[in-house]
């Protein structure tokens, strides 16, 4: 059973608003993976993002993708990264881990294999970015039946009447990509985030987390004013590429602290 | 054969194609769509792209009765389909014309495109001067020394170049970064995808543009043959200028359709670029087809002295049409392609592209297998002037 709804439950209930920090696993070599998810649970992370490297990741930027280069250089597979989580589930079996990748990965290992596989290695929720709900009819009930949420993307372009039908796809929480572009890319402005906001509410009650864009911790507050989670992901990748491998745990643990810091002033 | 009106509404050929994006592109896609079908039924514009493709592209192009090859192979007479005297040099001009129409028509004023051999770039760099257009062209960093020439050519016409450094430095390294471009820049720019590829209504709408060649045939070879060819044999790298001749003629159950994959240095060696031949269904760029890839799901290189074949995916179409029977798919090699260009080049007096000496090679294989009263329509998609820096470097001569 998914971890995430209850997490937002506690998380809401105490007043609080989730950080979502993403890595790639496997980035920068396999063995450092656990650390670092352990890393960014210490510094305050409420719901961890793992990103599944792919061959040809076509809706992240420069940043993201050269962290799934590394991995792959390692030859990390979706069934490692499966084995990644259930190692960290050895000490941690409390915080939701959302597994991020894309559609062919899960497809050469077979739907139903995956979704056993995901919930027996303590997986919670996966999102699939190139599984629009139009194509993910099979999937999302796969998932459904091994009780793993299917997170789906919202933009900045999808229409009213999409909005709708995205969110009764979606279980766990939505994903606003806060900007037109790729991962890591521009500035945030945030009316217009706060406007989308709005709109997606009048349709979904699932909470909905805020991700691209967000670089420091002043963007993350501000975006936590109006959305139910903050995700951030580049800047991380950025921190563990910039790091001596010794000292990435420390460098990502202590960043996403100081967004934990102004989240909760 | 049974009425063939595929894709379905949402692009599906069987369980191939679809929409397989991110969010973000799901609107600007939707977008295309409804301008696509509504350009599709509309008789100006129409008749707008038929003027165009016939003053400003030179078409109908004609069909050629290759007699010398045909009586040195001794067998099937063979005929070839003379794209490579469009403009520009090849097919891929009859796809951008169509593009560029409507992006105009949806008020776009920046086309983006991605290229291999540089093709389809300069198709873009040409269409984008001629109606007045920007144009950012992505190419891999290893296609832009491979293919000097034609990078200068987009250059004088116009265009920014864009190397790109991601992955293998290559065509699909191309399609990755267009896309990207095009997720931020989705109103204000059109993109101008190369072939029957990627994401709906992309593969359909390429094929459309496109089938202008196979129509042309159809009429044509009962002029110059007394009726339509026993196959027509076209070389498959994203599949449009196969899908293009294939697709008025799937109808005719009497003409066989043959796809010529590049087998690279044997598909033995791992070392080519034939998904319908040696690889497996999965889901990259936008769509779901046949693809070279790892137990993994991880998009493996590809290799092909052709660099205009010299990807890891194929049209949808084609998918569909090797699993239904349709169509059957071969590969020939690299030295079987080099063999065919230079059989062209000495018994017929014309430089054949690398991608279509593909077709060429498998031609001089079937040919002789056939009587003479038999007869191949091959499409040689493209003239081979942008090659001869590959086939000298083969031979070790540095121009």
């Amino acid at each position: 059973m998914s971890r995430i709804p209850q997490r937002f439950a506690d998380l809401s209930a105490r007043g609080r608003k989730a950080l979502i920090p993403f890595i790639t696993a496997g980035d920068p070599d396999p063995e450092l993976t656990v650390p670092l998810m352990h890393a960014l649970v210490a510094g305050g992370a409420d719901i961890l993002e793992l990103g599944v490297p792919f061959s040809d990741p076509m809706a992240d930027g420069p940043t993201i993708q050269r962290s799934s280069e590394r991995a792959l250089k390692h030859g990390v597979s979706l069934r490692r990264v499966l084995a990644m989580v259930t190692e960290f589930r050895k000490t941690d079996t409390q915080t939701p881990v959302v597994l991020m990748g894309y559609a062919n990965p899960i497809e050469a290992m077979g739907l139903t294999v995956f979704a056993q596989d995901a919930e027996a290695a303590g997986v919670d929720g996966v999102l699939t970015v190139d599984y629009p709900p139009e194509e993910a009819e099979a999937y999302s009930a796969t998932l459904a039946q091994h009780g793993l949420d299917a997170i789906f993307l919202l933009s900045p372009t999808t229409p009213d009447a999409r909005v709708e039908a995205v969110a009764r796809h979606a279980s766990g929480f939505i994903y606003y990509v806060s900007l037109k572009g790729v991962t890591g890319a521009a500035t945030l402005d945030m009316a217009e985030v706060a406007q989308r906001m709005a709109d997606i509410r009048a349709h979904a009650r699932l909470p909905v987390g805020v991700g691209f864009g967000i670089r420091d911790p002043e963007t993350a507050r501000a975006v936590a004013e109006v959305a139910d989670a903050v995700v951030i992901g580049s800047r991380i990748v950025q921190e563990v590429e910039a790091s001596p491998r010794e000292s990435a745990a420390d460098n990502v643990r202590n960043f996403v602290a100081s967004v934990r810091a102004a989240l909760d002033a | 054969m049974q009425m063939y009106d595929l894709p379905d509404a949402r692009g599906h050929f069987g369980p191939y194609g679809g929409i397989f994006v991110a969010e973000t592109l799901m609107a600007a896609l939707d977008e295309l769509r409804r301008e696509y079908e509504a350009v599709r039924e509309d008789p100006d514009f129409q008749a707008e792209f038929h003027r165009e493709l016939k003053h400003y592209v030179g078409r109908p192009s004609p069909i050629y009765h290759a007699k010398r090859l045909s009586d040195t192979l001794g067998g099937a007479q063979i005929y070839l389909k003379r794209e490579d005297l469009n403009h520009t040099g090849a097919h891929k001009i009859n796809n951008t014309v169509g593009q560029a129409l409507l992006a105009r028509r949806m008020g776009k004023k920046r086309v983006i495109a991605e290229t291999g051999a540089g093709q389809h770039g300069v198709a873009s760099a040409t269409v984008a001067a001629r109606y007045g257009m920007e144009c950012v062209v992505y190419m891999g960093s290893e296609d832009v020394k491979r293919q000097a020439p034609n990078v200068y050519r987009m250059k004088l016409l116009g265009a920014t170049v864009v190397p790109v450094e991601s992955g293998s430095k290559t065509l699909k390294d191309a399609l990755n970064e267009a896309m990207r471009d095009w997720v931020t820049n989705v109103e204000s720019t059109f993109y101008v995808l190369g072939t029957a590829a990627g994401p709906h209504p992309y593969p359909m709408l390429v094929r459309d543009f496109q089938s202008v060649i196979g129509r042309e045939c159809i009429d044509q070879m009962p002029e110059l043959a007394g009726r339509q060819p026993d196959a027509v044999i076209a070389c498959v790298g994203g599949g449009s200028n196969a899908i293009g001749i294939f697709h008025p003629y799937i109808p005719y159950g009497g003409v066989k359709l043959i796809g010529v994959e590049a087998a690279g240095l044997g598909l033995a060696s791992g070392k080519h670029a034939a998904p319908l031949s040696a690889g497996t269904p999965g889901v990259l760029h936008g769509f779901r087809s046949y693809l070279m890839q790892d137990a993994n799901g991880q998009i493996i290189e590809t290799h092909s002295v052709s660099a205009g074949l010299d990807y890891p995916g194929v049209g949808p179409e084609h998918s569909y049409l090797k699993d239904c029977g349709r169509a059957e798919y071969v590969a020939v090699t690299d030295d079987e392609a080099m063999q065919a260009f230079h059989d062209l080049c000495r018994y017929e007096g014309i430089i054949p592209a690398l991608e279509s000496s593909h077709a060429l090679a498998y031609a001089a294989k079937l040919a002789p297998t056939l009587g003479r009263d038999k007869t191949l329509l091959v499409n040689l998609s493209g003239r081979g002037d942008k090659d001869i820096n590959t086939v000298a470097g083969l031979a070790g001569i540095t121009l």
